[in-house]
């Protein structure tokens, strides 16, 4: 392993052919998007609870069961999509009663643990209820790719980040225009200001929990369409904590960057410089984009200052 | 009744430092080792020996390691499966370099690898903590296990990937290898647990655990009084890696007799952790009654639906162990965070008066 192959070597290749160069970052970019969608969900819970949600991979991966499992049985897309948002928000009503009430005011990494227990409930529990084997979610989109100008794009990867986009801006509706919206940021400022204010705590988590749901469905969705819907759904959750770290834990505009940052860092370290040192680097490449920021820069890109006192 | 402890006097400060201060525990422990020791070789069969109570010791040890960094210190880890790679491959290395050292040293050594390995990922922890901790060390578990499965050193560049535990002799008698006898591998683990147990409780009710939980405590306030966070966490960090380090060197020569980096991934940190939570976090007890709880686990979900006439599937079972440890982590952290080893101490305040409370 020379200096030649590691500093310029991959630059040469990436200016020789500028065309695949750009198929890998757009490559990059839709699993950005991905880590970004879950990341979302991650952000909504923590800026509204505190709570760090480890189970979110979790429920992508049950929401995308429970999607399927309808869809087998026979039910219209439309409606199934319709009953398994009705699912997520009975399951954000169940998270809040048994666990997130009777451990309120409980240190941050409780709760931590307490939701990896969820993730463990839920893999276990959507499997049990819609089978383990590996299941085809088909929208009609069709998985090929055409040309735009000399550089190949797939359809399916299009359709998924401009319905990401898409789902990212009626978030922002959601949290800029509307009287929910403005009660979740206020518990996002100040707890204690938010509930002498007469908004319930108590039905904002519902609320935060069931858009982190739906979100969860919509990343499901992307994810199950294009891979399968499977056990490794929720390991996504992995993948997406280094996006977190990136963009600071309290910031969506933040959650969308670092998954993109991530997205196109990993595949772009992963076609260039990943056979130097064996592949595979995928698995710990974004931690390692990551560790820098956690080190000197903890609140992330866009996060809010971090100030301890005794 | 049982645990009266009226008339028990101390007369002496030995007396009073000592680990077990009442008679009945001291009896209960002698009798519990005496059965370890000497019973259990002789009447348990292979099957017995070989999924439960081997597997029991070395997680048990895994535990009381990642115990001292989580429950003690406060750091939380989720790279316990890496570090435990790192003693299972330098035991290996360390072997086949060197075939005639003697195999507990070997282990030690691996140990002390794993210490190392464990300061230079325990470093970042001077300057965070909480869960930007938790994502360092998971930084940890997935570098660790990638290099060791790409780097063919690591493997003596056997083509199969992975390693195997070569046959190993003490005084004579086969330790490990194909060869070794299930007593054999269970009373080497069964001492190692013991020994390195006793020096865990003593560490932790010393001055070193009492800094620890200081820091845990509240780390700002423990600096202050006086406790340096540099060397009371890299301390953690080291001795905790130490621990399962030797974990992982014994999961390999006592247990799996040979595996590959897939037997070390991150469910393997993730169940570390539920034994510490569900046994009990800040108690050495609680590292084995948390390891014996999850151990037992699959085993009494295997056997239970079968003798009461209602076999369940596999992955049905497997679904089931899932929910279960998930809803018990839950419970566990909402009723009882003190773990199965509170429960004990309750039974054991019980006991003081029963069957005569007043």
């Amino acid at each position: 392993m020379t200096f030649w192959q590691v500093f310029v070597a991959p630059f040469v290749d990436m200016a020789t052919n500028p065309r695949f160069f750009v198929e890998v970052v757009l490559g990059g970019i839709f699993a950005g998007v991905m880590y970004s969608l879950v990341a979302l969900g991650f952000v909504l819970i923590f800026k509204a609870s505190g709570v760090f949600n480890f189970a979110q991979g979790a429920m992508v991966l049950f929401a995308a069961l429970t999607l399927v499992g309808f869809m087998e049985r026979k039910v219209p897309g439309l409606i199934a999509f319709a009953l398994t948002v009705a699912v997520m928000a009975v399951l954000a009503f169940a998270i809040e009663r048994i666990v997130l009430r009777p451990l309120v005011n409980q240190e941050h990494i409780v709760l931590f643990m307490a939701t990896i227990g969820l993730s463990y409930f839920l893999d276990g529990f959507g499997e049990m209820l819609w089978g383990s084997d590996v299941k085809r979610l088909d929208l009609g989109i069709p998985d090929s790719s055409f040309l735009v100008s000399g550089v190949l794009v797939n359809k399916l990867e299009l359709s998924a980040a401009v319905s990401a986009g898409a789902l990212v801006g009626v978030l922002a509706i959601l949290f800029q225009r509307t009287r929910i919206g403005r009660a979740l940021r206020a518990v996002a400022d100040d707890h204690q200001a938010a509930l002498s204010l007469g908004i319930s705590l108590r039905s904002i988590w519902v609320i935060v929990w069931t858009v982190a749901g739906l979100v969860a469905i919509v990343a499901g969705i992307m994810w199950g369409t294009k891979s399968g819907v499977q056990f490794s759904l929720s390991l996504i959750a992995l993948k997406a904590l280094p996006v977190l770290i990136l963009g600071g834990f309290t910031s969506v505009p933040g959650a969308i960057v670092g998954g993109l940052i991530i997205g196109v860092g990993e595949k772009v370290a992963e076609v260039y410089w990943g056979p130097l040192v064996g592949g595979a680097i995928e698995n710990w490449f974004a931690y390692a984009l990551a560790l820098p920021f956690v080190l000197f820069r903890p609140q992330g890109l866009f996060g809010e200052k971090i100030i301890e006192r005794v | 009744m049982l645990y009266r402890v009226a008339g028990q006097f101390k007369t002496t400060y030995a007396g009073d430092q000592a680990i077990f201060p009442i008679a009945q525990d001291r009896w209960l422990v002698s009798l519990a080792l005496a059965a370890a020791f000497a019973g259990v070789p002789l009447v348990a069969n292979e099957y017995w020996l070989q999924a439960i109570l081997i597997p029991f010791l070395i997680y048990s040890l895994a535990a009381i390691g990642l115990n001292i960094l989580t429950g003690y210190a406060g750091q939380l880890s989720l790279g316990t499966g890496a570090f435990m790679a790192v003693g299972a491959y330098s035991a290996f290395k360390i072997t086949t370099a060197a075939p005639q050292l003697n195999i507990i040293f070997v282990f030690i050594l691996s140990g002390i690898v794993t210490a190392g390995v464990g300061l230079v990922f325990g470093l970042p922890s001077l300057r965070i903590k909480g869960f930007y901790l938790a994502v360092a060390t998971l930084a940890a578990q997935f570098f660790l296990t990638w290099l060791f499965n790409k780097m063919p050193w690591f493997v003596n560049y056997a083509s199969s990937g992975t390693i195997t535990a070569p046959p190993r002799t003490i005084l004579g008698v086969m330790v490990t290898g194909p060869g070794a006898t299930a007593q054999v591998r269970y009373l080497v683990a069964l001492a190692l647990v013991v020994a390195l147990a006793v020096a865990a409780k003593n560490l932790v009710r010393g001055r070193v655990g009492r800094s620890w939980m200081a820091i845990r405590d509240r780390d700002i306030a423990a600096e202050i009084i006086g406790i340096r966070p540099l060397r009371t966490k890299m301390l953690a960090f080291g001795i905790s890696s130490f621990y399962c380090g030797i974990a992982g060197a014994e999961l390999i020569f006592l247990y799996l007799g040979s595996a590959e980096t897939l037997a070390f991934d991150i469910s393997l940190s993730f169940l570390v952790l539920f034994m510490v939570i569900i046994g009990g976090l800040g108690s050495i007890l609680g590292s084995f009654l948390g390891a014996a709880f999850i151990v037992m686990m699959p085993i009494l979900l295997t056997n239970v639906p079968r003798l009461i006439g209602l076999p369940l599937r596999v992955d049905l079972q497997k679904h089931i162990e899932l929910m279960v440890f998930g809803g018990l982590i839950i419970f566990f952290l909402i009723v009882e965070p003190h773990g199965l080893a509170r429960l004990w101490q309750i039974t054991k305040q019980k006991l003081r008066l029963w069957p005569f409370p007043y």
